[in-house]
């Protein structure tokens, strides 16, 4: 359950951002969040509230955008969709490829009332 | 978070953008890591390591599958020859430190409480325990578990995971996140093969390689002290290149795919 942890620096970041920008509250955060990341969106979103409690956060709808697994091939050059487990190329089935996208752990967005 | 490394100003406020949405509200496109102050923190401690020319590395597996047992055995091999250091890190007890300083290595003990890992500001707390000047090779034995230690950076240099021969031969495929992180995969208590006949160390390496992973699979007994020849050979191998690193003013950080990474053109 790194979840929590994961949400109060995801907070910290927030605060910090609203503070910069001058704004009283926040209204939607977008965070870009892949399969490979570690984090289950399911328990960032049950987490989010804890974190947020008494900040400019504390209202913010928490939107999620999932992240496709995509895979460079370097035998074949493909690139394809993968899953968790499984990282080998969908066209040759080589395992030397290179993760194109499904880590990503970011904020992508904030929408700020000032 | 961190206020000992400058890190509130941050690569991230950079590509801050403005787009009115309505009246009195703004969106702020931001694109930046959620852990970038534990990043941040975990860098601070790597240039901690690097000016020492410390090699770093960070033990992770399930609990019981050997971590500390694999430590007392490099030990007692490497002592004469390189300077050992352990941080430990469990929920509660100094055991495992007990286990380390028996055979006469400095350790610190990090008890997190309920915290299922280790992150960066926990080692760098550690770090100011230990006298970092008499160190060649610094041993981070993290937490026993396969989820949560993977996503968060120690400022180590490189990342081990063990698998014991105990667990099911599928681990790599049940717990991804963890056994993509790994810059080598310890298969442990390998002496136990003749009386488990349900673990096939082949499955287990095709998992592995379904991870896209190509790093080295060691099998070895560290109590019996078979294949642990090939494990001190690594050790040196990572020294020396880690000793060339530093003396060519460069770092690195566990392999996790870094053309990966770039490609998503992170900030931070």
């Amino acid at each position: 359950m790194h979840e929590l942890s994961v949400c109060q620096a995801l907070v910290n970041q927030v605060v910090e951002i609203a503070q910069q920008n001058s704004a009283h509250t926040v209204r939607v955060i977008t965070l870009h969040i892949g399969p490979l990341s570690g984090v289950e969106p399911a328990l960032l979103v049950s987490a989010f509230p804890l974190a947020a409690a008494g900040t400019v956060a504390a209202s913010a709808q928490l939107v999620i955008e999932p992240q496709p697994l995509r895979v460079h091939c370097q035998t074949c050059g493909a690139d394809t969709e993968a899953t968790p487990n499984r990282l080998l190329c969908g066209i040759c089935g080589d395992y030397h490829t290179q993760l194109l996208s499904g880590d990503e752990l970011l904020l992508a967005n904030l929408e700020l009332i000032t | 978070m961190c206020d000992t490394c400058g890190c509130n100003v941050t690569p991230g406020n950079r590509h801050l953008a403005y787009k009115p949405v309505n009246g009195g509200t703004s969106a702020v496109s931001v694109l930046k890591k959620l852990l970038a102050h534990n990043d941040d923190q975990a860098a601070h401690n790597r240039a901690h390591f690097d000016t020492r020319s410390i090699l770093t590395i960070n033990l992770m597996s399930s609990p019981g599958s050997g971590k500390t047992a694999l430590l007392e055995a490099t030990i007692d091999a490497l002592r004469d020859e390189f300077r050992l250091a352990v941080i430990e890190g469990d929920l509660e007890t100094e055991n495992d430190a007990a286990r380390i300083r028996a055979r006469g290595v400095p350790a610190y003990q990090i008890t997190t409480g309920s915290a299922c890992h280790l992150d960066a500001h926990m080692v760098h707390e550690a770090l100011h325990h230990l006298d970092l000047s008499a160190v060649d090779i610094l041993f981070v034995e993290n937490v026993g578990n396969l989820v949560c230690p993977a996503s968060f950076d120690l400022g180590q240099h490189r990342n081990v995971t063990l698998l014991s021969v105990t667990e099911g031969d599928d681990k790599p495929a049940k717990y991804p996140v963890m056994f993509r992180a790994a810059d080598a995969v310890v298969l442990s208590k390998i002496d136990l093969l003749p009386v488990l006949d349900d673990f096939d160390p082949a499955r287990a390496e095709q998992c592995l390689r379904q991870l896209a992973s190509t790093v080295p699979l060691l099998p070895l007994s560290a109590r019996k002290g078979q294949g642990m020849t090939a494990w001190y050979d690594w050790l040196r191998s990572e020294l020396a290149a880690q000793r060339a690193r530093v003396s060519a003013g460069q770092t690195v950080k566990p392999y996790i795919q870094p053309d990966g990474a770039r490609l998503h053109a992170e900030v931070g």
